[in-house]
């Protein structure tokens, strides 16, 4: 306001404005576009090349890349992996979403320490959290030996290096990463919404599932992608908890990079990872939007 | 409080009374988060030399820790990189938030600061492994620290972004109005008002930095490995009671930091 009073001084507050933005927000966008856009540019490009006798990466370019990647040998990884995800992911969800229900229906205080608890083991060493795993599924660990005392099983059970197991280390991984996003919707649900389906009779399980779950989808969803995607491109818990024997895109990529040392196959892969993960959040997009539509209506 | 917003509008929560059957989703769930957390620590002060089988109470695994000299080295490589990167991307991130609340608003630019926290960390270590070796980086923990600072940054931006939106932007126009300088303004209103997010930012860029594996392993010179990679290959070796001790003081100092910063900030805000 005294600016305006000055001569020029809306240009001059303009200037500042502009002089502000590029001091303050070029140097991250600049750094997240060499060490993020970039990499992901160049993980495209060498897709298109070839392998070099000795390692690293010859021209010409080819779309022999794409074509392997669809041979029977490599199609049945994506399809041990899909599943692999999918089950984790509805379990995360079935879950998932009861927990951050109960949450959200907890008095307010005790709201924030419930969330807590559910992040903390996510700020936490992953790997750490894996290796405990080895320990409960040990085929003398905790798990086996309690079975065994209450008189469950007979003899130990393997539990450990078994496709459950690798299912089990994703989904102790990722779990959180459901209960927070709906979480998220369900407080920002409206509770004049449910209010008004109760004061016009509608049972309290009605209301849930003609109001509460359908505007809870999208945040969900949210939830589902946030396990799904990580999921399919874990590693170390196929490795550590699968014994090696349950091959999953992660590992096939990882191993493109320092074991075959075929990089252009594995920065194929690793598009493809980004492809899931770009189509999931549309279709995300897509029903968040359809059923926002249909709420205003 | 997401509570308090609504209480002037006069509507509530619908006054639900105990959680019946959703007392077992919850119980459920906590269990299973913390159990393996529990039995990784009782199991670290174990007797026995197989980390699975309790034989008795001892505390000898920390001091053999303690003079694994592969284990300190990473440790040290470790502490190094979550310094570095932290610092980085404290600064960044915190420049990055203030820059696209006040000034550029855009939905777009906000989705790209948060993107290198939600591409999947496999994507960006392959991709920065390439983007190192093309302009023939050396691999070393400096090339850790260049990538652990891009995802930082995202978090940190996240974090500080959730306070923006409390703080009163009238404190920087009044101070501007008052003739102090872009960045007088930035470092004495800005900068104070958002100490609080921007702590809780480093806190946790600093636990991420040092517990983080799959960037690491990838762009990790083979000579300086951070901790986790050493804990990797010791994991891959074989279970030893040594891990158990390790995880369980790892486990204690990443909580104790992300306790720290929910004191600080209300994190739960920016997730």
């Amino acid at each position: 306001m005294t600016l305006a009073h000055r001569p020029g001084g809306h240009s001059a507050a303009r200037r500042r404005a502009l002089l502000g933005r590029a001091t303050l927000t070029w140097p991250g966008l600049a750094y997240i576009t060499a060490f993020m856009a970039v990499p992901v540019l160049l993980v495209l490009g060498f897709s298109f090349l070839t392998r070099g006798r000795f390692g690293g990466v010859v021209a010409p370019f080819t779309l022999d890349n794409f074509a392997r990647a669809v041979e029977p040998v490599y199609l049945r990884i994506y399809a041990v992996s899909l599943l692999i995800a999918a089950a984790t992911t509805a379990l995360a969800l079935l879950i998932g979403y009861p927990t951050a229900y109960a949450i959200s229906r907890l008095p307010a205080r005790w709201r924030t320490v419930a969330l807590i608890c559910i992040v903390l083991p996510f700020w936490t060493s992953f790997l750490i959290r894996t290796y405990a795993w080895i320990l409960l599924l040990n085929s003398e660990g905790p798990v086996n030996r309690t079975l065994l005392e209450i008189g469950l099983i007979g003899a130990p059970l393997r539990l450990l290096y078994t496709p459950g197991a690798v299912i089990v280390g994703l989904l102790y991984a990722y779990l959180p990463l459901v209960v927070l996003p709906v979480y998220a919707a369900l407080d920002r649900l409206d509770p004049l919404l449910r209010e008004a389906a109760m004061n016009l009779g509608a049972s309290r399980a009605r209301t849930f599932w003609d109001i509460t779950l359908p505007l809870t989808i999208p945040g969900a969803l949210i939830g589902a992608i946030f396990v799904f995607v990580p999921s399919l491109g874990n590693f170390v818990v196929p490795e550590l908890l699968g014994g090696g024997k349950t091959v999953m895109i992660g590992n096939l990529i990882r191993d493109q990079f320092l074991e075959a040392r075929d990089w252009p196959f594995g920065a194929v892969l690793a598009l493809m990872m980004i492809a899931v993960l770009l189509g999931a959040f549309a279709g995300q997009a897509a029903i968040a939007r359809r059923i926002n539509g249909t709420a205003r209506a | 409080m997401p509570d308090r917003t609504r209480t002037g509008t006069g509507t509530r929560r619908p006054v639900e009374r105990g959680l019946g059957w959703l007392r077992l989703p919850l119980i459920g769930a906590f269990g299973f988060l913390y159990l393996p957390i529990a039995v990784l620590v009782v199991m670290s002060f174990n007797a026995s030399s197989i980390p699975f089988v309790w034989t008795g109470f001892s505390l000898q695994w920390y001091p053999t820790l303690a003079s694994n000299p592969q284990v300190l080295q990473g440790l040290l490589n470790t502490l190094v990189v979550a310094v570095a990167a932290t610092v980085g991307a404290t600064i960044l991130g915190t420049l990055l938030a203030v820059g696209l609340a006040r000034y550029t608003r855009s939905v777009l630019l906000e989705a790209y600061s948060l993107a290198p926290a939600i591409i999947p960390d496999l994507v960006l270590a392959i991709g920065l492994l390439i983007l190192f070796t093309s302009i023939g980086l050396t691999l070393s923990l400096f090339s850790v620290v260049l990538a652990h600072i891009v995802f930082g940054m995202a978090f940190v931006a996240a974090v500080v972004t959730a306070r923006i939106g409390q703080t009163d932007p009238s404190l920087e126009e009044a101070s501007r109005d008052l003739g102090a300088t872009g960045p007088t303004t930035f470092l004495r209103i800005t900068v104070p008002s958002l100490a609080p997010a921007i702590i809780a930012g480093a806190l946790l860029v600093f636990t991420l930095s040092l517990d983080e594996f799959v960037i690491a392993f990838f762009t990790d010179g083979p000579r300086t490995p951070t901790l986790p990679i050493v804990i990797y290959s010791m994991v891959r070796f074989g279970v030893t009671p040594e891990i158990n001790a390790l995880g369980a003081l790892l486990l204690l100092v990443s909580f104790t930091v992300v306790l720290a910063a929910q004191r600080i900030t209300r994190l739960t805000d920016a997730l």
